[in-house]
């Protein structure tokens, strides 16, 4: 805790953000089909070198770095250059876009005509909006999109346009070429396509990291990447990908670019249109076949409300600024700058580091509707709630979500019941109201006969989507809950007690949630600052002691990370007492999904959270991290040995915290406090 | 350019742009008698025969560049003039130049920042005389001064923080005498006294330093000795003799002086090599010369360029100062260091002359200096070459330099640069001409298309045999085409060559009306120069702009050498300071930021300027710990009571 002088916690409640317009409100006023056809005229790049689409693959192809590697490939492998080169031309055939004003100009139509039925609004800071015209004038723009539905990029690419800025290249992944149409139709919008996975593949990083660096290097397009590389299923941030940034960083470490804008944008949905699609992959359950039926379903989805969607432009990062005193450029002056260099581990944690804190900038920049307070306290009564104390509970929640720094949209005069019941409305598939009491339950039209396992399985595509809401507000409470549940699972009051359990929790859980490696001391200094500042908290020199009114809200913040504590027990449960010699990586997750329903089924587990394969996923990464399980290469398979008594021992660890977090205990205790005052 | 003879265009250069022409004695042999120094004979008065008094002052400015009766200046009409009738500008009007001064600055003619007028003799401290020192030197015969004046002169080299102070009156820590021997043996005597009374040595060659290296150290608490060596210019001369070496292509005249004993003598140090001072007039006289041309070559030393690895102009031809140097003699508070032949090269283990190459006065006193000589050339051409962008420029360069077909001298100016040389364009005489020019540019702007804000030129020499200098110039010419250059005539290339002689005393002219600036340069890898250039010159803008100078600064740029693997590029830069409290720290500040900027693209140190106690910071980064450690050793070696305590380099 030595680096507590060099952490000054600044106020939450002072961030300041920026106010939304709503860009669907013109749009419902007047032609879309002339607002297609309008005159574009883009702020472009003060140093642009102007190209075409076409020109860019010659000057790809013909650069040193490529050249470079082709020859180098070429000699490896004893293939011809000539050969070489042309696998590069057709590598380079089936990753580039070709952006076409005119099929943006057809999406602009239908997607005005789609948007307007699928959402309320589609806010967007404005003032985001004319930092990025200003920085895309200045240097080099990398848009970083946070990522939790196929909207996402359309949608960048509509407000771009909308406000005459350079259209993006968006680096897509290769999954969506599968569906050939829709897959021409993207790359003419200016998608990119990559494969998943080119591990080994020289040549083909030669031509991706050449094509990306062509493009930035010239000006010819912002380049649109998701740093988290794919979809969220869960509505959490995912660990970042570095792969990518190292790319666009290269041209700046090597001084072929003054300087690159980072821009994080954040966009929030308040109803996901994939929702219970998430729900299910994660699941597992397969999805419906494509069919008349679906295609009919899918078209439910455009009749559907979705509430509003936000974008917000977060402030540009200049990427000199982040480096100034933590790379040494100068590392890349021993050699000729086309001949690809692995990032130095200095470069390497840096990169980390950046892409962590980009992600927590997107984090904090997401907007939170008044649901996503309510769909945590629901989920924390399984039983349901009433109204009357839903209203309550939430409106604590709200005040306690604010003082975190939570960007809260919660609407102005209006009425906290007013508010709830808007919110349930919207969110009324994933309910039953009765009698002035909420659950969550099924409401789909029960089916005639169903299994047991069944059941379980769509109470479990409710709880999951609901907890993709909960999700989003986590980052605000994580902090302070994992100080929370590190305070009851400590030995002591001591203060190194409490941050032993504090770094223990963090390292378990920092595949699950995003916690930048090496900065716990930082982490534990701001959870104590918040939960200080409300009172909750008394940090002392050595001691941490709760205070008389702080039970309830430790209670509160420890239920928020109980469902993952008890579905990390359940992994490591399997782990111990499942498992045999050949347990292939495979296997695993469908394996402890069975354990975990059977669990259910025998009502030993009420946490349907635990069935989550993103959950099982990230716990096995845990356990890899911290040396309990070691992967093991058998033939062509992957499998998993497990240390028994390590996982043991870890679950044990786990376990002390589990204790007191009896469902809803917090908010009794919270009501006897109350009274007793 | 009219002239036709090839020789006039080369006597014309050396006589009149540098063309500081001073009337000789009649017989120079004569004097080159007298000033034959042996040294166990008894000096006569040579001052009389060297070209520099020992008060420089006296034709010097005090507190700005070069001579006193040249200087830029404003007329009440707001033209530009140019005094004096040393240079080819002298006595010039150039109209164009106020208004981009006032255009590129946001300079006002009514804004004046006029300099002290005088030294004010009370601001220099007292000397702190060693006095034992001072009485063995009279004791030995040799001329000493402690004269305020000569000492202010002697503690400042021309870097911007260093006149600027004097501008303002403000005097620092100043040596507390000067010293001016004669003769190798002379400094053999001052340096065995300064090591018996401890007493710290500087040497001082043309005092055109760059880096602060003739600084006084301010820690420093011994007395402090300029050792001035502008009085040992004499140049030992009996014979003259041809070697010819065939190499495979070309046959190369290598020609030494002889002197005394068969040794070969150019006398040490100074000033004594400009242009038209005395040893370099009897080397032309004599139909040689050494073809080493820095652009301070008016007044810096031989001594000078040897300490500081100095690069001439002309290095494509004639070779940078560690390819002409032959022999060096330099004397070190350990003896005197030398070699024992004149072999051209030798297999004896790593070069001593490399420890001094470079040493920048921290072991010793260059004394003598033999150095290579050439046959004078026929024919000297100018040429320059319009591109449509600095990046064909480049191009360009680096093709030539691939095929190894560089001309004396090729320089490439980006726009900025060629800007600020059109505003040099003296008045133009004849209506004939300024339609001339009128048609060239409409021909280059909206025949051939080029961007007035983007083209830029490049300006070349061409020296030797006629034939072969206009053979060459086609080759140099068919390449440039390639990049989409054409020929711009004569006159674009001689005027960005003055360029180079005059900018220090445009820079006077500039502090005049709050506008400060300076030059520094750095040496580049190829496929680094562009974005070298382009990061410098943005990093130089923001820096300006956080620092709170109001107005935008003008960074130029240059490709001025060019090598196998990389080029030389020269950086000017300058800025309007009104409105600022400390001009020149902000200044330092932001050359400061632009070094590291260069070092973070590939580019060295320094190139041609040396490191003194500028630069020092970034010693152990360029050379690495052991490499630093190594110099410290030998210093320690040499030098381990710090005689030479100027604390440049290490």
């Amino acid at each position: 805790m030595a680096s507590r002088a060099l952490y000054s916690p600044r106020h939450p409640m002072l961030k300041k953000r920026d106010s939304f317009e709503d860009i669907l409100e013109e749009r419902r006023h007047s032609s879309d089909l002339r607002y297609a056809l309008r005159c574009y005229t883009p702020t472009l790049y003060k140093g642009l070198v102007p190209c075409k689409a076409s020109m860019l693959k010659s000057i790809v192809l013909q650069s040193d770095h490529l050249q470079y590697v082709i020859k180098q490939v070429s000699s490896e492998s004893g293939d011809s250059t000539e050969c070489v080169a042309e696998e590069a031309s057709l590598i380079l055939d089936e990753m580039a876009h070709r952006l076409q004003l005119s099929t943006v100009r057809f999406f602009v139509f239908t997607l005005s005509k789609a948007f307007k039925r699928l959402f309320r609004s589609v806010c967007v800071n404005e003032e985001g909006i004319q930092r990025l015209q200003q920085a895309v004038q200045e240097h080099p723009v990398v848009l970083l999109p946070s990522h939790r539905s196929y909207m996402d990029f359309l949608m960048m690419s509509y407000l771009l346009y909308m406000y005459d800025l350079p259209l993006p290249v968006i680096a897509a992944g290769m999954d969506f070429m599968s569906m050939k149409f829709v897959g021409e139709m993207l790359r003419m919008s200016g998608a990119f396509f990559i494969r998943r996975s080119f591990g080994g593949d020289k040549l083909y990083w030669a031509v991706f990291s050449e094509y990306v660096k062509t493009m930035l290097r010239n000006g010819y397009a912002p380049i649109e990447f998701f740093l988290e590389g794919t979809r969220s299923r869960t509505c959490k941030s995912l660990t970042p990908k570095t792969g990518l940034l190292n790319i666009v960083m290269e041209p700046f470490f090597k001084g072929e670019l003054f300087d690159v804008n980072l821009v994080p944008v954040s966009i929030s949905y308040e109803r996901i249109l994939e929702e219970s699609l998430y729900a299910r992959e994660l699941l597992g359950i397969p999805k419906p076949k494509e069919s008349t039926s679906g295609l009919l379903k899918a078209r439910r989805v455009l009749s559907e409300d979705y509430g509003s969607m936000y974008v917000y432009f977060g402030h540009p990062v200049s990427v000199r600024s982040l480096t100034e005193g933590k790379i040494t450029r100068s590392q890349y002056n021993l050699l000729p700058r086309c001949i690809p260099q692995k990032p130095s581990a200095d470069t390497h944690e840096f990169l980390n580091d950046t892409a962590f804190r980009l992600v927590r900038i997107q984090e904090g920049n997401m907007v939170l509707k008044p649901w996503v307070l309510i769909a945590t306290l629901l989920l924390q009564n399984p039983d349901g709630m009433d109204l009357s104390s839903l209203a309550e509970q939430t409106d604590w929640l709200r005040h306690l979500a604010l003082a975190f720094g939570a960007f809260l949209d919660w609407p102005d005069h209006a009425a906290c019941s007013e508010v709830i019941s808007c919110s349930l409305a919207l969110h009324r598939h994933l309910l039953s109201v009765s009698a002035g009491h909420v659950q969550l339950s099924v409401t789909d039209a029960p089916q005639v006969e169903t299994t047991p396992e069944e059941a379980v399985f769509h109470q479990a595509v409710v709880v999951l989507s609901c907890a993709s809401y909960r999700n989003q507000i986590l980052h605000v409470f994580l902090r302070p809950a994992l100080l929370a549940v590190a305070m009851q699972s400590a030995n002591s009051n001591r203060k190194d007690d409490v941050y032993n359990c504090f770094n223990f929790l963090r390292n378990m859980f920092s595949s699950e949630f995003i916690l930048c490696p090496g900065d716990s001391v930082q982490d534990f200094e701001e959870a104590c600052y918040l939960l200080m500042k409300r009172g909750v908290l008394q940090v002392l020199e050595h001691e941490i002691v709760m205070s008389a009114s702080g039970h309830s809200t430790l209670a509160f913040l420890s239920s928020v990370l109980d469902p993952f504590l008890q579905g990390y027990q359940v992994v490591s449960r399997y782990l111990c007492e499942e498992t045999n010699e050949n347990l292939t990586e495979k296997e695993f997750i469908p394996a402890v999904r069975n354990f975990a329903l059977k669990l259910i089924l025998a009502g030993r587990l009420k946490c349907y959270e635990a069935l989550s394969s993103d959950l099982q996923k990230n716990a096995l990464a845990a356990f890899l991290r911290l040396k309990a399980v070691m992967k093991v290469k058998v033939g062509d398979q992957v499998t998993l040995k497990v240390n028994k008594i390590a996982v043991n021992s870890l679950e044990d660890t786990l376990g002390k915290s589990d204790v007191i977090s009896h469902q809803n205990s917090w908010w009794s205790s919270m009501a006897m406090f109350e009274i007793a005052i | 350019m009219a002239s036709n003879s090839s020789s006039s265009t080369a006597q014309q250069r050396l006589r009149i742009i540098a063309g500081h022409l001073q009337k000789r004695p009649e017989d120079e042999n004569a004097s080159v008698a007298a000033q034959e120094c042996k040294a166990e004979a008894p000096r006569s008065e040579p001052s009389s025969a060297t070209p520099v008094p020992r008060r420089r002052q006296e034709i010097m400015k005090w507190n700005g560049w070069g001579y006193s009766d040249s200087r830029f200046l404003f007329t009440k009409k707001g033209q530009a003039e140019f005094t004096g009738k040393r240079y080819r500008l002298s006595g010039l009007i150039l109209p164009s130049l106020k208004d981009w001064f006032e255009g590129t600055f946001g300079a006002n003619l009514q804004h004046r920042s006029p300099a002290t007028p005088s030294l004010n003799l009370s601001a220099v401290a007292p000397p702190n005389l060693n006095q034992p020192f001072v009485e063995d030197l009279k004791a030995a015969g040799l001329v000493v001064s402690h004269d305020p004046e000569d000492r202010v002169f002697r503690a400042h080299g021309h870097c911007l923080h260093e006149v600027f102070a004097l501008r303002e009156g403000r005097i620092g820590r100043v040596p507390d005498m000067v010293v001016w021997p004669s003769c190798h043996s002379d400094v053999e005597k001052i340096v065995e006294l300064a090591c018996k009374h401890n007493v710290c040595l500087i040497p001082y060659g043309g005092g055109t330093s760059v880096s602060s290296a003739l600084e006084c150290p301010r820690e420093e608490t011994r007395s402090i000795v300029s050792l001035d060596t502008s009085q040992m210019s004499n140049i030992h001369l009996k014979d003259v003799f041809i070697m010819r070496c065939t190499a495979v292509t070309l046959t190369l005249h290598i020609v030494s002086l002889t002197a005394g004993s068969e040794t070969l003598h150019k006398a040490s140090t100074p000033l004594c090599l400009s242009r038209n001072t005395f040893p370099v007039r009897l080397l032309n006289e004599h139909g040689y010369c050494t073809g080493h041309e820095p652009d301070s070559m008016e007044f810096s030393s031989l001594g000078g360029w040897v300490a500081t690895r100095a690069s001439g102009m002309k290095k494509n031809i004639y070779g940078n100062i560690e390819d002409l140097v032959v022999h060096i003699k330099m004397v070190t508070p350990r003896g005197v260091i030398e070699k024992s032949c004149l072999g051209p090269r030798m297999s004896t283990g790593p070069d001593i002359h490399h420890f001094i190459l470079g040493s920048e006065g921290t072991l010793g006193v260059v004394t003598e200096v033999t150095l290579k000589i050439r046959p004078l050339p026929e024919y000297q051409k100018y040429g320059s070459v319009v591109f449509p962008n600095f990046q064909q420029g480049v191009a360009c360069l680096r093709e030539v330099a691939r095929q190894r077909c560089a001309p004396a001298s090729i320089r490439l100016m980006d726009n900025e640069q060629f800007q600020f040389g059109h505003a040099l364009k003296p008045q133009v005489s004849s209506m004939f001409t300024s339609f001339l020019d009128g048609l060239k540019k409409f021909y280059i702007t909206k025949f051939k298309g080029f961007d007035p804000q983007h083209l830029c030129v490049a300006t070349l020499l061409f020296e030797g045999d006629r034939g072969k200098v206009l053979q060459h110039e086609k080759q140099v010419y068919d390449i440039a085409a390639k990049f989409g250059g054409l020929a711009a005539g004569e006159d674009n290339g001689q005027r960005g060559y003055m360029l180079t002689f005059v900018i220090a005393y445009l820079r006077d002219l500039g502090m005049d009306y709050y506008v400060i600036g300076e030059s520094f340069e750095t040496s580049v890898p190829w496929d680094r120069v562009l974005d070298l250039c382009r990061n410098v010159k943005e990093r130089i803008v923001r820096e300006c702009k956080e620092r709170g100078v109001q107005f935008p600064p003008l960074p130029l740029s240059r490709v001025t050498q060019t090598y196998d693997a990389g080029a030389c590029v020269y950086f000017y830069f300058a800025f309007n300071y009104r409105g600022l409290n400390d001009p020149v720290h902000v200044y330092e500040q932001v050359e400061h930021a632009a070094r590291e900027e260069i070092l973070a693209n590939g580019g060295s140190l320094s190139h041609h300027h040396g490191v003194g106690k500028l630069r020092k910071e970034w010693m152990k980064e360029s050379v690495s710990g052991v490499g630093l450690g190594m110099l410290k050793s030998v210093k320690e070696y040499v030098d381990p009571q710090n005689i030479f305590g100027n604390r440049n380099l290490l």
